[in-house]
């Protein structure tokens, strides 16, 4: 065989390797529908504008980056309902503590990514060794974190120096910074997920947690440490959030609604809810979905009121889109 | 789940034995109300009077009324998260639709009704045949119904509720023998109470719900009709929803956040009350309870100086700290 030969056959079943998720030929439905929609009734723009093009990315930043933790999570057969508030602790701290001084930004950053290590080391004890179901565990959880939240801060407080705006509206030559981060959370996920004897761990705890246990896997472990990195990620996604609000408020998580959607996209993405299924490029592309449809929204001018009531009517059914075909039960 | 054994023994030991079992049946969330209610008496002697006790009856029926329904869902194994934007939705919707004119007040109530007939179908039709979980289901109702509702009116409610409207919530009857005054909204309670204590302990249904929240495959292998006992539990909790709504409307006044928790309120003040989480076990009367010694746990709270926010974290503490301990007691006795 010559050398050229060689390298053909290993591209070829490197492409084959790679599986593009049935999620992005509804990306590409899904714009090419926006589009339609944005010449006949918006203003068109969206396709000659390249501002708004990138915009669909970096309205994606915040969500994805989170997503890529939810995902995580759900493949271990468990979730993540406290990370909006964990995003909404992140900027309101982090604006807080930077308190406009750029020397104060690593010290920050720093005790934000400890409370988040926290929050999820809490969630995955909760959830391993006390038993708790994970719905309800981290429900109970964000309602913690939101008591504490509004007794400690009540409005817009603190902001961040302009430096750190960087990381939401700067940009190194062409790419957005923010999404060069998105980018390279989602690898990261990827290669943990891929490559790592956690990632394969993590998938047959979600398949089945007790069969995992048998075969000698740590599966409580396992899940401890997918909680934290999901919450790492919704600190990550706070700090973004933050930059390019300039100032944290309490309710920035929940108003950008990123627990619900940080799970409509995975499920989007084709992570099953059930565990032991799934990958981060998926959830890019439910992302991406959300990102698409949030752009096309806002050219079309629909009332942000309205804009709630399609979202949750779109994201149930994206949702149910997955559900519909198992066979058991939902309850 | 539990059984007792009575011990076999004669005498003075066994009649002790069977007292400490039969006190031992008793649902906790009865003594530990007591004891709440008795330590905010004891800090606010407003309390220890009738017309506090009415007053705190009337501030809390509304709850009761949502706690009611919450259980259902609960009982059943699913999750009604949709319940405080409905709570909003009957809020806002009541401003608008009343337009300051006392005669539109049944008609405005009838329309929220429907209205909540409408979301509480769609929720049990979503999770019974597109087998959307609850969770995510009534997340995304509860999105689209605030929505809805903040649509509506613009962002901005108009108006104000005519006092016919606000008697239910805030009103009382005048004369009552023995009592003088009664709150309407304790009545109102009583009702639904009377009501779906029926259909919940004397009838099928309620068997059948626990069922269902038990074992899903078993009780459908015998002949439960699981779609439709969902849709029916998540008509009920929307329609006590409502009814609730129209209760804090009149009690609290207009407001776009009204609603807001109320649906974790109602979760955690089933819990008290015995609920488990994820389906099998439930009761009307414990989870009126629940929720009366939930607010009465607020108003302790209240009376000891705790900010208003820390009841989230509060209740956050109550559901884990529950669930942990069926749990953790469950494991042990494997």
């Amino acid at each position: 065989m010559s050398p050229s030969m060689v390298s053909t056959s290993k591209s070829k079943s490197f492409l084959k390797s790679i599986h593009i998720p049935p999620v992005f030929y509804f990306v590409i439905s899904i714009f090419a529908i926006g589009m339609i929609l944005d010449q006949g009734i918006g203003s068109g723009d969206i396709l000659t504008n390249p501002v708004i093009l990138t915009n669909i990315f970096v309205r994606s930043v915040a969500l994805g980056i989170v997503a890529v933790g939810q995902t995580f999570v759900i493949i271990g057969g468990s979730i993540d309902l406290s990370v909006a508030y964990t995003i909404s602790i992140t900027s309101v701290m982090s604006s807080f503590l930077m308190a406009g001084d750029p020397s104060k930004v690593p010290g920050a950053i720093a005790i934000v990514l400890l409370i988040g290590t926290l929050i999820g080391l809490a969630n995955g004890l909760i959830i391993t060794k006390l038993g708790v179901n994970a719905f309800i565990a981290t429900l109970g959880m964000g309602l913690i974190l939101r008591g504490i939240l509004y007794a400690a801060f009540a409005n817009f407080i603190g902001s961040v120096p302009r430096s750190f705006e960087a990381l939401g509206y700067g940009s190194i030559g062409p790419a957005p910074i923010s999404i060069i981060v998105l980018l390279l959370v989602v690898v990261v996920g990827w290669l943990l997920l891929t490559r790592t004897k956690f990632g394969a761990h993590l998938y047959g705890t979600g398949g089945n947690n007790e069969v995992a246990r048998l075969s000698g896997v740590r599966t409580d472990r396992v899940l401890i440490a997918a909680h934290i990195f999901c919450a790492v990620t919704a600190v990550l996604t706070g700090l973004f959030v933050v930059s390019r609000l300039r100032s944290g408020a309490p309710w920035v998580g929940t108003d950008g609604l990123y627990d619900l959607e940080s799970i409509a996209t995975t499920v989007i993405g084709g992570t099953a809810l059930s565990g032991g299924v799934g990958g981060v490029w998926g959830t890019l592309g439910g992302v991406l979905i959300f990102g698409i449809i949030d752009t096309v929204f806002n050219q079309l001018g629909i009332d942000p009121y309205l804009k709630n009531v399609l979202k949750g009517a779109i994201i149930v059914l994206a949702v149910a889109s997955y559900t519909i075909r198992s066979k058991q039960e939902a309850a | 789940m539990s059984t007792t054994t009575y011990p076999k023994s004669s005498g003075a030991a066994s009649l002790a034995g069977s007292l400490w079992n039969s006190l031992k049946a008793i649902p906790p969330v009865y003594p530990i109300f007591l004891v709440i209610f008795l330590a905010v008496g004891f800090l606010n002697p407003n309390y220890q009077t009738l017309p506090g006790i009415f007053s705190f009856l009337r501030r809390v029926a509304p709850l009761a009324i949502l706690t009611i329904g919450e259980m259902m869902v609960l009982a059943s194994g699913g999750f009604d998260l949709s319940i405080g934007s409905m709570v909003t939705m009957v809020i806002i919707g009541s401003s608008m639709t009343l337009h300051n004119d006392p005669n539109r007040a049944l008609g405005s109530i009838v329309l929220m009704y429907g209205i909540g007939a409408l979301v509480g179908l769609t929720n049990g039709f979503v999770v019974s045949f597109l087998r959307v979980p609850s969770l995510i289901a009534t997340l995304g109702m509860a999105l689209l119904v605030k929505g809805a509702a903040l649509y509506w009116c613009g962002g901005a409610p108009k108006g104000y509720f005519t006092d016919n409207w606000r008697f239910f919530g805030k009103g009382y009857f005048e004369n009552v023998p023995l009592v003088g005054q009664f709150p309407a909204s304790f009545l109102i309670l009583i009702l639904v109470a009377v009501i779906t204590f029926y259909i919940f302990h004397r009838a099928n249904f309620g068997k059948q719900v626990l069922a269902i929240g038990d074992n899903v495959r078993a009780a459908q292998l015998s002949g439960v009709k699981v779609h439709r006992l969902r849709i029916l539990v998540f008509l009920i909790s929307a329609l006590c929803a409502v009814t609730g709504g129209i209760l804090i409307g009149g009690y609290g006044g207009i407001g776009t956040n009204v609603g807001e928790g109320f649906e974790m309120q109602a979760i955690a003040a089933a819990v008290v009350g015995g609920t488990l989480l994820l389906g099998g076990k439930g009761s009307v009367p414990e989870v009126i309870f629940g929720a009366f010694t939930l607010e009465a746990l607020f108003a302790l709270l209240n009376l000891l100086g705790l900010p208003k926010p820390y009841r989230d974290a509060v209740q956050g503490l109550i559901i884990i700290g529950a669930v942990a301990y069926v749990s953790l007691r469950t494991r042990r006795r494997r």
